[in-house]
């Protein structure tokens, strides 16, 4: 139902606030997700971007407000519940498992995929055996999706840094998301490798999965993003297209200052 | 993938081998004593290697739960006159219990938190063991442990005994290699790198550090009930604070999230007492002397520490030879 009816909100965010003793982190946000598309959120160091991520993810309880997923409320989920549902994110500071190769993080992503146990591992039996091998398959695709299948073997920490962000992408995508969650996935790229993980991102909207993306780096949001929010101190400042956003002059004057964006 | 699996059937099988023909060489009793206790120690530590090597969660309790083990089969068996096997099955069940009540408020906590609560776990139990004279004689310990037997034949020569702890061992490292090498070590090793990570992959955490919990305490279990019908008396300063550091310095001198090193620190520091004893009470200076310098200079163990060594004066060798041919 949901998927046929054009622009169907994937996320919805209605009224959420949270605070850490006095600082309002996030106050009455609300916003939609469409299904298919890519929704920027930005906003200065501060605004609360993160905050709503973990809100969204479980790391956080809301205050108040609510958080509708695909039609059912994430309310009092945690984290692996919200991987269940079909949420995945990364990290602002990239959580790699440093002690694992390349294939194997995005194994792990396809933990919520699988259901081995301690007796069915330990004693190797055959369906254990069986979803191993899915695992590695599905993880190696995912590999050849993201362009690491030569690396697959390597320490996950021997990759240069722009490339342990693709390999965070890689393992939320392991988990077979509906929604993508990508925490300033720019953030210490330059600007080729930027480039390159817009063109990523795009492939990934395309392949089905929508995506929301924290970002500071303008060049990209502008780029890829459909839709944009702009926060401030915890609240929704504006949002918009990418155009109306470049155009709308309290965005301007209260985060962007007073020169227009290129 | 299937080369790396016979890999790993070719590493138990070759030990395997070794450790079956240990016995038709060594006849000296004391000798097969002390691989016995090599043995008791391995599973020990295998198991408490799964929650602090792979899965990153640090118990110093850990003494307790193979006392546990040796005095249910101690007092099952010695006082009620239960036969073994039941009573080892009954002494793991209420680990089980036991791991479960500590586990589930215990694993809550982390880092230092952690460390303390399973330490004063730890000695809770000690003292119980102590004080609850009735039940397990006290500190003067509990006698007239029966000797394990199959069938019956009973396993009262160290030969015997030790083929028993070492199959039960070498089975108990089988299982942790495929659970390492699986989707749940994989998670497990995952606690350990990233927690937040890990949850956001899809892992229940906190379930699943419960569960390791479990698992160690079970090894712990058994190799008690080992223990206990094979010196047939046991006495409380067996599962005190100081064997539970023990049990922390063989994981670490072995190397953490290796399943090989645990044999090799179980084998080295339970040797290492009979080699140092000359020093008297000296010995636990000794031990943590050792764990220090692990620490500071190998921080992986003492079997991947001792290879990184091998590399880096590997590369300094060549890079020598190099210079020198260059110039």
């Amino acid at each position: 139902m949901m998927v046929e009816e054009m622009n169907a909100p994937l996320l919805k965010a209605d009224n959420l606030s949270k605070s850490f003793g006095g600082i309002h982190a996030v106050r009455q946000v609300s916003f939609e997700v469409p299904t298919g598309q890519i929704k920027g959120i930005i906003g200065p160091n501060g605004a609360g971007k993160t905050t709503l991520f973990n809100l969204i993810t479980g790391f956080y309880a809301a205050d108040a407000g609510a958080i509708y997923f695909n039609g059912r409320t994430l309310d009092g989920l945690v984290p692996h519940q919200v991987a269940e549902r079909g949420v995945a994110r990364t990290f602002q500071n990239v959580e790699l498992f440093d002690r694992m190769t390349v294939l194997e993080n995005v194994m792990v992503g396809r933990h919520p995929k699988s259901r081995a146990g301690f007796i069915s591992a330990a004693f190797r039996l055959s369906h254990a055996r069986r979803e191993e091998n899915n695992i590695i398959n599905k993880a190696t695709e995912i590999l050849n999706f993201i362009g690491l299948s030569e690396r697959a073997a390597s320490p996950s920490t021997s990759l240069p840094f722009g490339l342990q962000r693709v390999l965070e992408i890689g393992r939320a995508l392991a988990t077979d998301p509906l929604l993508l969650l990508l925490d300033e996935p720019a953030s210490g790229l330059n600007a080729g490798e930027t480039r390159e993980l817009g063109r990523l991102i795009c492939r990934i909207r395309d392949s089905g999965i929508t995506v929301v993306l924290v970002e500071h780096d303008m060049s990209l949001t502008m780029e890829v993003c459909d839709q944009i929010l702009v926060m401030d101190y915890g609240r929704t400042l504006a949002e918009g297209s990418p155009r109306d956003i470049q155009q709308d002059p309290e965005v301007i004057a209260a985060y962007l200052g007073d020169e227009p964006l290129a | 993938m299937i080369r790396f699996l016979k890999y790993t059937w070719f590493q138990v099988g070759s030990f395997g081998l070794l450790l079956a023909l240990v016995p038709l060489v060594v006849t000296n009793r004391y000798y097969l004593n002390v691989m016995i206790f090599i043995g008791i120690h391995t599973l020990l530590v295998v198991g408490l290697n799964l929650l602090m090597g792979y899965a990153g969660q640090i118990s110093l309790g850990h003494a307790a739960f193979f006392g546990l083990g040796a005095y249910t089969s101690g007092v099952l068996t010695a006082t009620y006159k239960l036969s073994p096997w039941p009573a080892m099955v009954i002494a793991v069940v209420l680990t089980v219990a036991v791991a479960l009540l500590v586990g589930v408020p215990a694993l809550k906590l982390t880092g230092y938190y952690l460390a303390m609560a399973t330490l004063g776990f730890g000695i809770i139990v000690y003292i119980c063991f102590k004080e609850l004279v009735w039940l397990t004689g006290g500190p003067s310990g509990l006698v007239g442990i029966p000797k394990l037997s199959i069938g019956t034949v009973v396993l009262d020569e160290p030969r015997t005994y030790y083929y028993l702890v070492w199959a039960i061992t070498l089975g108990a490292i089988v299982l942790s290699l495929n659970i390492v090498d699986s989707r749940v070590g994989r998670a497990l090793r995952a606690i350990h790198d990233s927690e937040p990570a890990a949850r956001a992959s899809g892992i229940y955490t906190a379930r699943l550090k419960i569960w390791v919990f479990v698992v160690s305490a079970i090894y712990a279990s058994v190799a008690g009930s080992l223990y206990a019908h094979f010196i047939t008396f046991i006495s409380p300063s067996s599962f005190d604070f100081m064997f539970s550091i023990k049990l922390v310095t063989m994981v670490v001198v072995g190397g953490m999230a290796s399943i090989w090193g645990a044999v090799f620190g179980a084998a080295t520091l339970t040797v290492l007492p009979e080699v140092l004893a000359v020093f008297h009470d000296f010995d636990i200076v000794i031990f943590g002397l050792i764990l220090m310098v692990v620490m500071i200079f190998m921080p992986q163990g003492l079997t991947r520490g001792a290879l990184d060594l091998w590399e880096k004066y590997r590369l300094q060798r060549d890079v020598a030879g190099g210079s020198l041919s260059g110039g």
